[in-house]
């Protein structure tokens, strides 16, 4: 497993390299000079030479982008053009919200997805199975944006049980206003993520349970309990976590739009006005963020994989 | 499984191989299904110069918000007094629009990169491999944002960041039938006769590779649907005078309370032709490419 390990670190540096150098190319990519980009429209141009000369623009791109690494390396993500604040303790404010609401979806599309999908296999060929994996299909096809504008039409303005956007009431409030609030971005971010998880699990529980192993189980008198919820699901839980690290990748970036249609203060509402502002310097530190925590979430759900799978370590 | 023999024994019946597509798809009644979606999307974008509707930017501010039925307005209008039947009409061909040129570019660029790294491995298969996993290391959506935010928000820019961040599909999947296709008897003896590079990868790794494309480009394609949507309903997609579903979706969406069908209208339209697109590529991947399954 330390072998594994060490691999699938290795393996994480060129693609964080690569990560760097496209964010690092953003500024210039982008039409226009850098540093008039970084300062905005109201800079002097005495600021402007100031900063073209701080940031060794006249200097070779490579040396330019080993200093670039060496200040972020060092928490320096610079400094927002809108806010005038330094980028990452405002983007780390964000972020966390924007995790609340990432883990509030993925839990949802766990528990639900799975277990549809386990009971739809167990009840294979039922018409509880057909309609699951209609509302499945539904589901997949469904845009976030459309569903959370249903939800609220339905729940926030029609039954008038839950808010309609925000993280806490006006007045604040405790961790029950968030659970509350939390419920609709939460169920409409994971909707498609569990609808995908709930057809993955199906498919991977029948595949299981036709292999000879569960005859063997069944044989021996094993509970049906058991041995769907045991056997069938420990061997199709490989396939299932697959998707799952996928679906996390989807989720952390599908929270733009959720954020954006329940006004849920995270790290993608701030960076939707960053890109309509031409703020470079918090688009350049959100997108880092975000790929490099989808980097480590992805080595988190190998390392899992590796450890269901011992046939993965040793090959 | 049963997708497998159910395919071996059309395999064997005395129809052409076209014909027998059309048979299989015709049992499937989810995917005729999804098939009259799409092509009823497709009659709304195609029809719209061609129908009598009214001028889907005229505004007409006396009246505003008119609900569904309204005299004059099927659909009702919107918060400026547009008609919304119309307005469904040429935003529909907008949003295909973008789509299918965004699907057409990840298919041909996503193509030509899988064959390539899958036909010649070595170090073009490691350095577009690499590249691959470091677009792949970006959440789905923060890519398109990324392009976004460096080309500037727009119709051309957004269509060209949803195909970027979808050539890694492509690619993947065509770099795998592409390894097993090389080693191909038919291949092999193509190359004993001498054809060229050029000659085997388009005339029989591509054109055999194309039942998996179609499907992978079906199923794409509702993808690309949502993202074109997604993008224009944050604003950084389609930019007004010109809307599609998207942002019409988003302008209604400060009238929920009192013209919700402002923007379920849209939303609706956008379900059902993500919904079509994904039953007809579940249809055809089990008529053409079972392999592809889950």
């Amino acid at each position: 497993m330390r072998n594994y390990l060490l691999k699938r670190l290795a393996q994480t540096i060129p693609v964080l390299f690569g990560i760097s150098i496209l964010v690092f190319s953003m500024l210039h990519l982008a039409p226009g000079d850098p540093a008039d980009l970084l300062l905005g429209p109201d800079a002097t141009p005495e600021a402007v030479e100031d900063l073209r000369e701080d940031m060794g623009l006249n200097r070779p791109l490579i040396v330019q982008y080993g200093a670039w690494a060496g200040r972020i390396v060092q928490g320096d993500f610079g400094r927002s053009v809108v806010l005038n604040r330094a980028v990452l303790p405002e983007v780390m404010k964000r972020f966390k919200n924007t995790l609340i609401l990432t883990a509030g979806a993925l839990a949802f599309a766990v528990v639900f997805g799975i277990g549809i999908g386990i009971l739809a296999a167990k009840f294979h060929q039922t018409v509880f199975d057909s309609a699951a994996m209609l509302v499945a299909l539904a589901g997949i096809s469904m845009p976030t944006f459309f569903t959370g504008i249903a939800a609220i039409l339905i729940f926030a303005m029609g039954f008038q049980v839950l808010p309609s956007s925000g993280m806490y009431p006006a007045r604040g409030g405790d961790f029950f206003d968030l659970m509350r609030h939390l419920l609709m971005p939460a169920v409409t971010l994971g909707a498609v993520s569990a609808a995908i998880l709930a057809r993955i699990t199906r498919s991977a529980m029948l595949e299981v349970i036709q292999q000879d192993f569960i005859r063997t189980a069944r044989a021996k008198g094993v509970s049906e309990d058991k041995v769907v919820w045991i056997h069938a699901l420990r061997n199709a839980s490989i396939t299932i976590v697959t998707v799952l690290g996928m679906q996390i990748g989807y989720l952390l970036g599908g929270s733009v739009i959720t954020e954006a249609v329940f006004s849920w203060p995270g790290l993608g509402q701030m960076m939707v006005r960053a890109i309509q502002a031409r703020d470079y310097p918090t688009v350049q530190g959100g997108v880092l963020i975000i790929a490099m925590s989808f980097v480590f979430i992805n080595l988190a759900v190998d390392l899992i994989y590796a450890w269901l799978d011992p046939r993965i370590r040793y090959s | 499984m049963t997708t497998v023999s159910s395919l071996d024994s059309g395999a064997v019946a005395p129809v052409s191989a076209r014909e027998s597509l059309f048979a299989r798809l015709k049992k499937n009644r989810l995917s005729l299904f999804g098939g009259v979606l799409v092509l009823l999307a497709v009659f709304m974008a195609i029809s719209a110069p061609f129908l009598p509707l009214q001028d889907p930017d005229a505004v007409d501010a006396s009246s505003r918000l008119a609900p569904i039925g309204a005299p004059g307005h099927l659909l009702g209008t919107d918060e400026l007094g547009r008609d919304i039947l119309s307005r469904m009409f040429w935003g529909g061909r907008i949003t295909l629009l973008v789509s299918i040129a965004a699907t057409l570019i990840a298919m041909i660029a996503g193509t030509f990169l899988g064959l390539v790294s899958g036909y010649f491995l070595g170090w073009t298969d490691t350095v577009i491999s690499r590249g691959i996993d470091v677009l792949m290391a970006f959440p789905y959506f923060l890519l398109a944002l990324t392009v976004i935010a460096i080309l500037g928000p727009g119709l051309l820019n957004g269509m060209l960041a949803i195909a970027l961040v979808n050539v890694p599909f492509f690619a993947r999947i065509i770099r795998g039938s592409t390894l097993s296709l090389r080693e191909a008897d038919y291949v092999l003896a193509a190359k004993g006769m001498g054809a060229g590079h050029s000659r085997i990868l388009f005339r029989h790794i591509l054109l055999n590779s194309l039942p998996t494309l179609v499907v992978a480009t079906t199923i794409n394609l509702g993808f690309m649907i949502t993202a074109a949507a997604a993008l224009s309903f944050l604003g950084l997609g389609v930019q007004p005078p010109t809307s599609d579903w998207g942002t019409m979706l988003a302008s209604g969406r400060q009238y929920l309370s009192s013209a919700p069908h402002t923007s379920y209208l849209p939303g609706l339209a956008i379900f059902l032709t993500v919904l079509g697109f994904n039953l007809l590529g579940d249809g055809l991947r089990d008529a053409l490419d079972p392999r592809m399954r889950d």
